[in-house]
Order: structure tokens, then sequence, then C-alpha cells
């Protein structure tokens, strides 16, 4: 089985289809690679919304006592900008990366479940224009992303909003369990031979551990969303008071999945930052083994976190000492991998290009993110500053400075995988500063305004002097944010049509989805090298010096 | 050695799923558990349930996992038409459960009790909904198996394989069974 075996007659009817198919083929596939396209595509134009509803509340908040919106339509545009960039954004994008990545890495010729994966495509594409099409249904959903009862419920929320938000996730997350499950699967049953859990790619590896975070958490999210549902559609009490139901308990059930979704967000982020390191820095991963354990740590700590979304609740002086110490315990096998990178990075032949320029500054722009996040582990520290711009300006250090940062990495990584050309370096370069000055200028600013006492989710603020400069200078930054976003399309859509052709392995990386073409056939693989160690391809190119000899030897010399 | 999990990728996805579900029954649970006793002077578990009726219907759902079991062996061993009548009898099995549902809910309606109720029937009316929802899947998933033996299904190790999947959420819908039984007909009623 060392070769992918391609039966010819399966080959040739499955090239007709991909030539007859045309445009319908995008619909009908159930090939990863158009799969794993369509989800990064999808992702994008969901990000362009959300950015956009970004920058319509970063317009009403330019000058104190703005009236460029009004206070009922930005409480609409606040949940449906952070349920957009979570749920229809961050994930699927990771999930796209995912899809289209790991048979690839593994050496397959496709998922485990191929139709499967193309039904989860499809449930995330649909639940999404479900949620959108909340605001042609009167009102979008205006109870923030996490909705917390009673506040969602009918007395408070009593157009369809709410319904359409409950319905809309519970779609897309079924979608995102069939992944997981689908993911979990494929990693289990398709790799190819030599390609055992200790020669798997650390971003296939992360994406495992992810996809085991999603089947675990999900359904808590969908068992909270049923019982809303349950109370909004049939009169049900789960979480009314006057009935004896318990709004708490709804913050206990969304938050068992909504830290672990944290982690969902980030952990292919780490991934992508474990591929894209290595290969500019000419060197193997510094303790492959110390980035692959500390991570399924995280994921089994993370199951046991959640109430640290809590601490303003009152949960009593016991419960906040647990969730604070698991908190700040969560953080040491997340700060193990920064060190694992920089020491990748240490003495290693930089190669500066915009992919890597990313992944350096995921590192920075993480790390503050995990340092503000330990500061809401101290629980005084959570009471002063919950439901201030601080947590606006943590969770966007984490999200966009840490995610979305890697994602970018990632993009300018794989395009030519997947494109078979070069995105322009000249045009991300200026995508990258331009990213990372906006980034900053937005949400720096923030930590500074929490600490003056800003609370989030008000659509206005009174003329203080303090405020108004650092709502000013963030509102600027979210603009030159939406100038990179731009550059970036003008990017990914000339270099697409006319970018330099890349060629199979265009950085001299080391994984298997560079032993094939770009863009790979249909089925993947004519030829896959043998795989003795982590870098197959690294092997193939230094017969003289090949990682598996090299382990050999030290194993033998008992070092 | 990798891929070892090859034959088995029918396996490794329904038990994973198995996994996810559970979660999410834990929760529904867990507000029965957690809202116990609140519905003070409505109907709750102690003055609506009947453990005994229910008892019987519940020993015939367990019955019908050892018939899934008989029919899945059967397969295996390649005897169809042996496999095809305990698929058969564990689809009646299956079915009288979701009558004996139907006929408890018929009496709880007409008792005046609805899911607004009180906490109780919510609980009750979500849980066991949800439950009786994963049981009549169940039922169609078992009655396609049944529809495509006619066109020679089980010749072939993958289809077995499925089949072995769906048995395995057979199972699955019985053991929840088990903890929705015992936590809200014996522990909630005692």
């Amino acid at each position: 089985m060392s070769e992918v075996p391609v039966a010819l007659p399966v080959l040739r009817k499955l090239q007709r289809f991909e030539h007859e198919g045309g445009m319908l083929s995008w619909v009908a596939s159930v090939d990863h690679k158009q799969i794993g396209i369509l989800y990064l595509v999808t992702s994008l134009i969901f990000f362009l919304a959300g950015g956009v509803e970004a920058l319509l509340m970063r317009t009403q908040l330019i000058v104190p006592e703005n009236r460029f919106l009004n206070p009922s339509l930005y409480n609409q545009i606040f949940t449906m900008h952070g349920t957009t960039m979570i749920f229809l954004v961050v994930v699927p994008v990771l999930l796209g990366l995912m899809v289209y990545l790991i048979p690839l890495m593994i050496g397959a010729r496709d998922f485990a479940f191929p139709r499967l994966n193309a039904f989860a495509y499809w449930m995330y594409a649909l639940g999404g224009l479900l949620l959108y099409f909340s605001f042609f249904a009167h009102d979008a959903p205006a109870a923030g992303w996490f909705a917390y009862t009673p506040l969602s419920e009918k007395p408070y929320s009593n157009l369809q909003g709410m319904d359409y938000w409950a319905l809309s996730l519970l779609v897309v997350g079924t979608g995102t369990i069939a992944t997981g499950l689908n993911v979990i699967a494929t990693i289990a049953s398709m790799r190819i031979k030599g390609m055992s859990l200790r020669h798997l790619p650390l971003f296939a590896w992360m994406s495992l551990i992810n996809s085991f975070l999603i089947v675990g958490a999900m359904p808590a999210l969908n068992a909270a969303l049923v019982m809303l549902l349950v109370d909004r559609q049939l009169q049900g009490n789960f979480f009314k008071p006057a009935a004896g139901g318990s709004p708490i308990f709804w913050q206990h059930v969304f938050w068992n999945f909504g830290h672990p979704e944290v982690y969902i967000m980030v952990l292919p982020a780490f991934g992508i930052i474990s591929e894209v390191i290595p290969v500019f820095s000419r060197k193997v991963i510094y303790g492959y083994a110390v980035v692959a354990g500390s991570t399924v740590a995280i994921a089994l700590l993370s199951f046991g976190v959640w109430a640290h979304h809590m601490f303003a609740v009152g949960l009593g002086h016991f419960l906040d000492l647990v969730f604070a110490a698991s908190s700040m315990l969560i953080a040491v096998p997340t700060g193990v991998k920064i060190f694992n990178w920089i020491a990748t990075m240490w003495g290693g032949a930089i190669r500066f290009t915009t992919s890597m320029w990313f992944a350096v500054a995921f590192l920075v722009m993480f790390t503050i993110g995990g340092l503000s996040g330990v500061m809401f582990a101290v629980v005084p520290i959570d009471w002063q500053l919950t439901d201030t711009y601080f947590v606006v300006a943590h969770m966007h250090y984490v999200l966009f400075g840490g995610t979305a940062f890697a994602v970018f990495a990632g993009i300018y990584y794989w395009f030519p995988k997947f494109s078979g050309r070069m995105l322009s370096e000249r045009m991300g370069k200026w995508h990258f500063w331009l990213t990372f000055i906006g980034f900053n200028l937005t949400f720096m600013v923030q930590h500074s305004l929490g600490m003056l006492g800003m609370p989030r989710r008000v659509f206005t603020y009174p003329n203080i002097h303090t405020w108004k400069v650092l709502n000013f200078v963030s509102t600027i930054g979210a603009y030159i944010l939406g100038v990179s976003v731009v550059v970036f399309l003008w990017n990914v859509i000339a270099s697409a049509r006319q970018g330099r052709t890349a060629g199979d392995d265009p950085w001299d990386a080391w994984t298997l989805e560079w032993a094939t073409s770009s863009p790979p056939p249909v089925h993947n693989f004519d030829y896959v090298p043998p795989v003795r160690s982590a870098r197959p391809l690294w092997d193939l190119k230094h017969p003289e010096d090949t990682d598996w000899e090299r382990a050999r030897k030290r194993q033998r010399n008992g070092r | 050695m990798a891929g070892e999990f090859v034959h088995q990728k029918s396996r490794v996805l329904i038990l994973t799923f198995i996994f996810s579900e559970s979660i999410f029954f834990a929760f529904l649970i867990t507000a029965f558990v957690l809202y116990h006793g609140r519905s003070a002077g409505g109907p709750d578990a102690r003055n609506t349930l009947d453990p005994i009726r229910t008892g019987i219907y519940s020993l015939i759902l367990w019955a019908s996992s050892v018939t899934v079991w008989l029919s899945e062996r059967a397969m295996r061993h390649l005897s169809i038409t042996r496999s095809k009548r305990w698929l058969e009898v564990t689809i009646l099995l299956g079915g009288i459960f979701l009558v004996g549902q139907g006929i408890e809910y018929h009496g709880l309606f007409a008792k005046g009790m609805s899911v607004e109720t009180d906490l109780f029937a919510t609980t009750f009316f979500t849980t066991t909904g949800f439950h009786a929802l994963h049981v009549f899947i169940g039922l169609i998933v078992l009655l396609i198996v049944r529809g495509l033996t006619v066109a020679g299904f089980g010749q072939e190790e993958y289809q077995r394989e499925g089949f072995i999947a769906a048995s395995y959420y057979w199972h699955f819908v019985d053991a929840v069974w088990v903890a929705v039984f015992f936590i809200f007909y014996i522990w909630g009623t005692r």
C-alpha cells in the first residue's frame, strides 16, 4: 500500500466529471479539495459581512453621543458581528484548511466519508444564510453572541431574531460535529503506510485534537439551544425564574461549550504555526512530542475552566478559587508551545516571507492576548474588568492577533498549493503591515478604555476626554484594518489569475502535501514517497542525512 | 502501524458520534436532576409517572438490543435470512416501545399536562421527546437496512460493517433509556 493504487477507469470517469461538471461540480462535488475551497471562500464572504458590521460599530463610536446607529440596531449588529465571526468565520475557515489539507498530509485519496464532508459544508453554508435571513424577518438577534437568559427569552426578545439565531447555530453546529467526526475517522483509518502518530504533521495532530474538542463541546451548545427553543417556542420553563428555572443554568451549559470553543478556534492555528515556522526557519520543530502532548493537556483542561466566564455571577469563594486555579493552569501548556516555536526559530536560517511575518506576529499578539487572559483568571481583576472594553481587547488579541494572523500565515503558505500560483509578496508585505498596524491601533487602546471603565456593548458614551481620544484612535485603526482586507482581496484575486507559477514545492517544505502537483489532481497523488519520519520530503531530498537514520543513530548511542 | 482502523472506519465514526450524543443527553438529564423537586404543587415525577407500566415497555426496548445483536451476529456469519428475521423482531420491539410512549404522552395530555405546565413537564417532555426522536431515527436506519437486504445487502464486508455501526447506534438509544428510566422513573418517583 506504499503507493495509492488508482484504478484507471475510475480516474477517467472522475476527470470527465470534473471537465463536464463546470460550475455544477461545485455543488455536486464530494472532493475534499473542492469542499475545502468552498469552506474558505464562504468564510471569506462571511468575514467581509462581519467586518462591515465591525466598521459600522466603530463608526458609531468614533465620536461621543453619536447618532449614526440607533441603540436597537447597534445591539443587533454587535450580536451578528460576534456570532458571524465565531461560528461562520473562525471555526469554518479552520475547518476549510483541515478539510483541504488533512488527506494530502496523511497521503490519502480523500476523507473517510466524502459525502458526510459535503453534507457538513452545506449545513454550514445554509445555516449561515439562515442567520442572515433574520435581517429580512424584521430583526436580527440582539442578545449578544452568548445570548444570556432571560434576556434571550421571549419576554425580552419577543421578535424572531433569537429563534433564527438558535436554529442557525443548531444547523451550523451539526455540520461542525460532522466534520469533527470525519476528521477523527479519517486520521484513524486513512493514513498511508509509515504515517504513525509520531510521524503525523503537527497541523494534522492539532486538527485531530481539535476534532475531539468539537465532538465533546458542540453537543453542550446544541443542548442549550434546544432548551432555549423549547422555552421560546413551546413556552417551556428551563430558564424562567418565575417557574423555578435558573438563568444561571444557561450560563453553565453555554460555557461548557463556550470555553472549549475558544480552543476549537485556536488549536488548528497552533497547527498552522507549527508547520510554517519550521519550514521558514529551515529547522525541525523543537519538541514535536511536547507540542502534541501539551495540546492534549489543553484539550482536557479546557473542559474544566468554564466558570471563569461567570466570576461576576457570585458562585461562591470556593468555586471561584477552583476555576481561577484551573484557568491559570491551562496557560502553562499554551505557554510551553510559545517557547517551542521560539526555540525552533532560534539559530535557524529564517526566511522572512509574508507567511513568516504573520507567524512571528502571531507569537507576539497571541502572547499579549494570553497574558491578559491570565489576568482574568485572577478573580478580583475579573470583577473589576469584566464587561469592559478590556475583555474586547483581550479576545481580539486571541482571535484576531492569534487565529486570524495564523490563518493569514497559512493562506500565504498554502495558496500556491491551492491555486498553483504564488501570492504577490510585495502586496503581501503591504497587507501584513496594514493589518499589524491597524489591528494594534484598534485594540491596544481598548485595554486602556476598559481600565478607564468604558463598558462594552454600549451604543454610545458620554463626552469624557480620554474615552473620546481612545475611541477615535480605535476607529481609525479599524479603518486601516478595513483597507488591509481590501489589499488582501486584491492580492488573492490578482495572484489567482496571473501570479507567478508555483510548482509543486515552492517553499522547499517537508510534508506530503508538497509531494504532489499544485493544485493536486483529483486523486491527490500519483506517487507517495515512503514515510519514515515526520519529514518525508526532507528524507527524499537528503538521502545522505535522513531524519529516521539520525533518530536511529541517536538511539544506538543511547542519547 | 498506520491506518489500523481501515476496515472499521464506520465503527470509529459511530462510536465518536455516540460519545457526542451522550453529552447532549447528559445535559438534558442534568436539567431534570437540577430542577427535581422545584415543581411545588404542580405535576411532578411522583404523581404522574408510572414506573411499572413504563418498566414493561422499557424491558421491550432493552430486549431489542439483544435481538439486534443476534441479527448482527447472524449477518457476520452470513446467515442473511436469520439476520433478517431478528432485524424484523428488533423493528417490531422498537415500534412497540414508541407506541407505549405515545400512550403515555396521550394520558399526560389528557390530564392537562404539557411542556409549559411546570419545570418537571418541561424537562420530562424535552428529554423523553428527544429520546423518542432518536429511537424513531434508529428505526428508520434499521428499516433501510431491512429494505436493502432485499437487494442483497450483507454480502460485502463494508455493508456488514455498516450494519454493525447501525446496531451500535441502536444499543446507544437503549443505553440512554437505561439512564432516563432509572433517573426519571425510579429515582424521580422514589
